[in-house]
């Protein structure tokens, strides 16, 4: 440890650009993508599956509304939405006078906003594909046991389709760590923020950016890393045997 | 109804910039794509090297990071370069990057690497047998490539195709950020003038879908083209 420690000491003392003072900047924006990424997730994810099963509903004033967002929502550049939703949230009558004002006065809450959407939207999409592709037999099997639509819902139709939707959520999830880069455009030190103060600030694009696609190309690695270790587990049963 | 406030002409232009811009980069994408599929297919291991670096450094880092990166740095890092052959060879150059043709080229750079995969999976999925047939035939490479093997992995790349560009078309949007004038951030500009999101942004947001929708068709009839003798008629020949 005192080893090391005598090594990072080195390391930084010669180094003009990036001193303890950059790297915190760094570090906090690493902490605000990975909160804004998280949280977008996470409520994505619980949007998703209601919307997933309404989208292959038979009713058509269920299935068309959902359709039309996901549609939109993929269809449109992500920083539009953001766009939409940071300058747009000031049009909500009274939003500045009520309680709500203290949270979307920051520009954290917006990118949540716009980012959980666009993902829900995405992830809805991903999962009505795992749903529609469930084996015919699963479900007539689950019929024939005289399970409701409900109970066959949740017990057969989708613990089985999220484990065929994980190869698809993962390249997700890395398309939302990338795609909330776009955070630092409405003024979220977030870790492409952070790296575009550094070059401002020292004038050096190539330490500042190669630095921060560092930092994402490790959070890209364990990303892949995790979900490929969850597929191995998960999707077990399918590997062809001896294998 | 709408009251665009004088700025149509300019979300016009600015819309012509970006299919410009999105064209333009997903005919350099192909290319690049085309030579990094063959670079990973290479049995030369440093050439497969390089092509497995590149598509894993591009699809690891985030679009912006590597714009920001190659608009901000690519001036600095070609100034040094003239400046290196000043010195070295006494020849004076200036070469000044313009915004366009650095989004082109970043944009480009990046789709070349997920184009590379498409490609790659493409080329793998066409049967040797073709190939040999063709080969039986006394096709030369050249023509063995052009009538056969291509047309073969066109079937199988379509679809990949289809969605990068989809998300090509998205990612044009970043270019606003650097400063290039695209119809995002005439969009962008207008609504910190006149404080009103909805009006620009909404527009503009209907010309990705309409764009994105009248590529869906297009896709579609080449789809249906690249599958010809394949399409229905699949049934008899299982």
């Amino acid at each position: 440890m005192e080893q090391l420690n005598g090594w990072f000491t080195d390391l930084l003392s010669g180094n003009v650009i990036f001193t303890a003072n950059t790297l915190s900047f760094y570090w906090s924006g690493l902490v605000t993508t990975v909160q804004l990424v998280f949280l977008s997730l996470l409520i994505g994810v619980i949007l998703a599956v209601p919307l997933a099963i309404g989208r292959g509903s038979k009713r058509r004033w269920i299935k068309l509304p959902i359709y039309a967002y996901t549609y939109v929502f993929r269809g449109t550049p992500l920083l539009i939405q953001l766009y939409l939703v940071y300058y747009g949230v000031v049009f909500f009558d009274g939003i500045q006078d009520s309680i709500f004002w203290v949270v979307f006065k920051q520009a954290f809450f917006p990118a949540l906003i716009a980012f959980t959407l666009n993902t829900a939207a995405y992830t809805t999409e991903i999962f009505h594909g795992a749903i529609k592709n469930t084996a015919k037999g699963e479900i007539e099997a689950a019929r024939a046991y005289g399970m409701s639509r409900k109970l066959m819902m949740r017990r057969i139709i989708l613990p089985s389709a999220f484990r065929r939707a994980l190869p698809a959520y993962g390249n997700e999830v890395i398309f939302m760590l990338h795609a909330s880069a776009v955070a630092s455009v409405v003024t979220i030190m977030d870790l492409t923020g952070a790296a575009y103060y550094v070059y401002a600030r020292f004038y050096a694009p190539f330490d500042a950016f190669i630095f921060v696609a560092l930092i994402y190309l490790c959070l890209t690695f364990s990303i892949m890393f995790t979900f490929r270790t969850l597929e191995k587990r998960l999707l077990a049963h399918l590997r062809p045997r001896g294998a | 109804m709408i009251d665009l406030q004088g700025y149509g002409p300019r979300l016009l232009d600015g819309a012509l910039v970006t299919i410009e811009l999105a064209v333009l980069s997903l005919i350099l994408a192909v290319i690049l794509g085309l030579l990094t599929a063959s670079a990973k297919l290479s049995r030369n291991r440093l050439i497969h090297g390089i092509g497995t670096l590149y598509t894993t450094l591009v699809r690891g880092v985030p679009d912006l990071v590597l714009m920001m990166l190659l608009f901000y740095g690519g001036q600095i890092g070609i100034n040094m370069l003239t400046d290196q052959l000043y010195y070295a060879f006494d020849i004076d150059i200036f070469i000044n990057i313009n915004a366009f043709v650095a989004g082109v080229i970043t944009i480009g750079l990046i789709f070349g690497a997920y184009m590379g995969e498409t490609f790659r999976g493409a080329f793998q999925a066409v049967e040797e047998g073709q190939m040999e047939a063709a080969r039986a035939y006394g096709m030369s490479p050249l023509l063995a490539f052009r009538r056969v093997r291509f047309p073969l992995m066109m079937r199988h790349a379509l679809p990949g195709i289809g969605n990068n560009w989809m998300v090509l078309l998205k990612t044009t949007a970043l270019v606003s950020i650097i400063g290039l004038t695209d119809m995002v951030r005439v969009a962008a500009e207008a609504t910190k003038a006149t404080h009103e999101p909805f009006m620009f942004m909404i527009p503009v947001a209907m010309i990705y879908l309409l764009i994105a929708t009248l590529s869906e068709w297009g896709f579609a009839k080449l789809t249906k083209r690249y599958n010809t003798g394949f399409g229905e008629s699949s049934e008899w020949n299982n």
